[in-house]
C-alpha cells in the first residue's frame, strides 16, 4: 500500500517533469525558429551593397543605408535627451532624496511610464513636439519621443547600479572631507559607472527596434537624401521593414529586402546584449 | 572661505537639478494624460455631421435630432421610415448633393451655382419625408425647409457604438466597442496561450533544469524580449498567416488568432522572465523541509514553490497582458484590421493600437477623426495605467507563509 502510494507521487512527478521539459523544448525550439528563419533568408541579402547603399527600383534592389544613418541619429538624438536626465533622476532616488513616501511614488510614476504603450508615446510625440512646439516631423521630434520612453529603463538600471555600491564607500570618502557631491562624483559614479552604460547599451538596443513612437514623429517612407538638420525627417530601419513587409507595389520583389532589414535589427539586438554581458562580466570583478 | 561657500552654493545647485531631474517621469505621465485628454476631448465639441455640412428637412417634420448612427442608416437604406426614428408615418427621401446636380442641367444650375440654393430649397419643400445633407454655404435665407440644429457626438455613442467608420459620410461613426472587444479578444487569447508555456519554462528553468542549462537558456530567452515587434510582426506576417490559412482553410489568414499567435510569442520572455525570478525568491530551507517531510520534488514545487511565488507569478500573467494590450506594430501587420465585432477567434479584427497606427497618418490635425483617435489613445492609456498599477499592488502583497 505505501509503495503504491509512493510510486504514483513517482509516477506524476514524472509525467509532470517530461511534460515541462518538452513544453520548454517547444517554447525554446520557436524562438529559435524565429531568429533561425530570419537568419536563413536574411544572410544572403546582406552584403557591403546592402549596407551601403539607397533603395532603389521601388525598395527592390539597392541597400539600407539611408534607415541605418537614421536609426543612428535617432538613437543619438534620444541618448542624449534621455541619458543624462535618467541618470541624475537615478542618482537623485539613490542618494539624495529622504522622503521615502516620494521615492515610492517616482518608483511608481517610472514603472508607470515603462508600462506605457509606445504608440501613446507616438499620439503625444505628435501632440506635443510635431504639433505644439512646431518641431514639425523631424529628428527632434522622434529623438524627444524616444528618449521619454527609454527613460524608465535608464533609470531603474542606475538606481540598481547605485544601489549595489556598499555604504562605506560612501562613508569613507564623506569620513576625508569629501563633500556629498564630490562622493558622487568621485567614488559612487565611478564605481556603478560600468552597471550604468549597461542600462545605457540596452536602451539603445530598445530604442533602435521602436517604430510606433516614430510612425508620427520622425519616420519617412523614402527620402532621396541624407538628412541634414535635426528639423529634417528621417527614415529608420524598424520603419523601413514595416512599409516594406506590408506596402510595397511588388512585395514579392521586395521580401528579400525585408529579410536583410529584419536581420540587421535582429543583429543590432543582438549586439548591444553582447556587449552588455561583457560590460558586465568585465568589471564585475 | 570664499571658496568653500561658492562650492557649498555650487552643491546646491546641483542637488536641485538632480532634484527636478527625479520628477522628469511623474511629470511625462501628467503631461502624456493632459496632452491625451485635451486633443480627445474636442471629439465630444465636434459636431456628428460632416464639417461645413447641414442636414435638413421638410418645415412639416417634427422631428428633433438624428443620431450619427441613424443618419447612417439612412442613408444607407436600412432606416425609410420617419417612424423609425420617432417622427410620423412617412417615409424618408434622403437627398445628397448628387442627386441634385444629376437631376438639373448646368444651365438650371447657373454657371456659379447661383440658382442652386432655389433648387435645393424646392427640393426640400416638395418632399414631405425629405432629409438632405447640403453644404451649408448654399443654405440661404429664401431656404425653406429646417435645418436640424448641430448634435455634438456623445460620449454615449462613443463608448457605446458598434460601429467605427470614421470617414463615413454624412455622418462619421465613432464607435469603439469594436475596437476594444477586438483588443480584449485578442490579448486574452494571446495570454490564455502563452501563461501554460511561460509557466512551464519558468519551472523547468527554476526547478528542474540542471544550472548549466539554466545559465544558457535564460540569457537567450532575455534576449528574445529585446527584439523589435516590427520583426515578430513580419515573422507572423510570413510564416504564422499562411499557416493559419491553411489550417483552419480560411479565405484570409489575417485573423484574432494569427494575432494571438504572435503576442503570444511575444509575450513569453517577459512572463518567463518575471515568474522564474520569483520561483527563484524561494527560501532553500522551505524546499528542504518539504522534502524532509517526505514529499516529491514536484509536490514541493505546486505546494511550496508556487504557493510562495504567486504574487510574482501573476505579477508575470499581468505584466504580459499589459505588453499584449499596447502592441501595436505586430498586430497591425497580421489581424486584417477589419474595424467589426468578432465573433469568432478566425475573423479578422481591429485593436485599438492598430487602429490608431493604421488612421492617424491619414487624419487632419484637430479634425474628428483625429480627435478620436486621441480619445482613443487615451483609453489605452488609462487602460494600461491600470493594468500597471495592478501589478504593483500584487507584488507588494505580503507573501503566504
Amino acid at each position: 500500500m505505501q509503495t503504491k502510494k509512493i510510486t504514483s507521487k513517482r509516477a506524476s512527478q514524472s509525467v509532470f517533469f517530461i511534460l515541462f521539459r518538452l513544453m520548454s523544448y517547444l517554447v525554446v525550439g520557436i524562438l529559435f525558429c524565429i531568429i533561425g528563419f530570419i537568419v536563413i533568408r536574411g544572410i544572403g541579402v546582406i552584403n557591403w551593397e546592402f549596407l551601403s547603399t539607397a533603395p532603389r527600383d521601388g525598395m527592390t534592389k539597392g541597400g539600407i543605408f539611408p534607415a541605418i544613418i537614421g536609426t543612428c541619429y535617432l538613437v543619438i538624438g534620444s541618448m542624449i535627451v534621455a541619458f543624462p536626465i535618467g541618470v541624475m533622476s537615478g542618482i537623485y532616488m539613490n542618494e539624495y532624496a529622504t522622503n521615502k513616501q516620494i521615492v515610492r511614488v517616482i518608483r511608481v510614476m517610472t514603472n508607470n511610464l515603462g508600462g506605457i504603450p509606445s504608440i501613446v508615446f507616438g499620439l503625444f510625440g505628435m501632440s506635443l513636439f510635431v504639433n505644439r512646439l512646431h518641431f514639425g516631423d523631424s529628428i527632434l521630434a522622434g529623438s524627444f519621443t524616444l528618449g521619454l520612453l527609454a527613460l524608465p529603463l535608464i533609470i531603474r538600471v542606475t538606481e540598481e547600479a547605485l544601489k549595489s555600491i556598499p555604504d562605506t564607500y560612501r562613508q569613507g570618502s564623506l569620513a576625508l572631507g569629501a563633500t556629498k557631491l564630490r562622493t558622487i562624483r568621485s567614488v559612487v559614479l565611478p564605481a556603478a559607472f560600468p552597471n550604468i552604460m549597461t542600462g545605457l547599451i540596452l536602451s539603445i538596443g530598445r530604442v533602435s527596434g521602436e517604430t510606433a513612437p516614430i510612425l508620427f514623429t520622425c519616420a519617412a517612407y523614402f527620402l532621396p537624401h541624407l538628412p541634414t538638420s535635426i528639423f529634417d525627417q528621417a527614415m529608420a530601419l524598424p520603419y523601413h521593414l514595416y512599409v516594406i513587409a506590408t506596402s510595397g507595389t511588388d512585395l514579392e520583389a521586395t521580401r528579400p529586402m525585408a529579410y536583410g532589414t529584419a536581420l540587421v535589427l535582429i543583429v543590432i539586438v543582438l549586439i548591444m546584449n553582447l556587449l552588455a554581458n561583457v560590460i558586465r562580466r568585465r568589471f564585475s570583478k | 572661505m570664499f571658496k568653500k561657500k561658492n562650492n557649498r552654493f555650487g552643491e546646491t545647485i546641483v542637488e536641485w537639478i538632480f532634484r527636478l531631474s527625479g520628477g522628469a517621469t511623474t511629470l511625462a505621465i501628467l503631461l502624456i494624460s493632459i496632452f491625451l485628454f485635451t486633443e480627445g476631448w474636442g471629439l465630444f465639441k465636434s459636431s456628428t455631421v460632416e464639417k461645413g455640412y447641414v442636414l435638413c428637412v421638410n418645415r412639416s417634420n417634427k422631428i428633433k435630432n438624428l443620431s450619427p448612427k441613424q443618419i447612417k442608416e439612412i442613408f444607407d437604406g436600412n432606416i425609410t421610415s420617419w417612424k423609425e426614428v420617432g417622427g410620423e408615418n412617412i417615409p424618408i427621401v434622403p437627398i445628397r448633393m448628387d442627386d441634385i446636380m444629376a437631376k438639373y442641367t448646368d444651365e438650371e444650375i447657373g454657371a456659379n451655382y447661383e440658382h442652386l440654393p432655389e433648387k435645393l430649397s424646392e427640393a426640400v419643400v416638395n418632399s414631405k419625408g425629405a432629409l438632405a445633407f447640403f453644404p451649408e454655404q448654399f443654405i440661404t435665407i429664401q431656404f425653406q425647409g429646417r435645418v436640424l440644429p448641430a448634435q455634438n457626438i456623445t460620449p454615449k455613442e462613443y463608448f457605446g457604438g458598434k460601429e467605427w467608420f470614421p470617414t463615413a459620410t454624412p455622418a462619421a461613426q465613432f464607435g469603439v466597442l469594436p475596437l476594444i472587444l477586438g483588443t480584449l479578444w485578442v490579448s486574452i487569447a494571446a495570454i490564455l496561450l502563452a501563461v501554460p508555456f511561460g509557466l512551464a519554462v519558468a519551472i523547468y528553468l527554476s526547478e528542474i533544469a540542471n544550472g548549466k542549462v539554466r545559465k544558457i537558456v535564460k540569457p537567450l530567452i532575455e534576449l528574445l524580449a529585446g527584439i523589435p515587434s516590427v520583426v515578430y510582426g513580419f515573422f507572423g506576417l510570413i510564416v504564422i498567416v499562411p499557416l493559419v490559412r491553411s489550417i483552419f482553410h480560411l479565405p484570409v489568414g489575417e485573423t484574432a488568432f494569427a494575432g494571438a499567435l504572435v503576442l503570444a510569442i511575444m509575450a513569453l520572455p517577459t512572463i518567463i522572465t518575471v515568474a522564474e525570478d520569483a520561483m527563484r525568491t524561494t527560501p532553500r530551507a522551505m524546499k528542504e523541509s518539504s522534502l524532509a517531510l517526505g514529499a516529491t520534488h514536484w509536490q514541493t514545487i505546486y505546494k511550496v514553490v508556487i504557493p510562495y511565488a504567486s504574487s510574482g507569478i501573476m505579477a508575470a500573467i499581468v505584466l504580459g497582458i499589459g505588453r499584449a494590450i499596447g502592441e501595436t506594430m505586430a498586430v497591425l501587420m497580421v489581424t486584417g484590421n477589419a474595424a467589426i465585432i468578432p465573433h469568432t477567434l478566425l475573423e479578422p479584427v481591429r485593436t485599438i493600437p492598430a487602429t490608431i497606427a493604421a488612421e492617424l497618418g491619414e487624419s487632419a490635425v484637430g479634425s474628428v477623426q483625429y480627435q478620436a483617435l486621441f480619445m482613443l489613445g487615451a483609453i489605452l492609456f488609462v487602460m494600461t495605467l491600470g493594468i500597471s498599477i495592478w501589478a504593483e499592488i500584487i507584488r507588494k502583497e505580503p507573501r503566504l507563509e
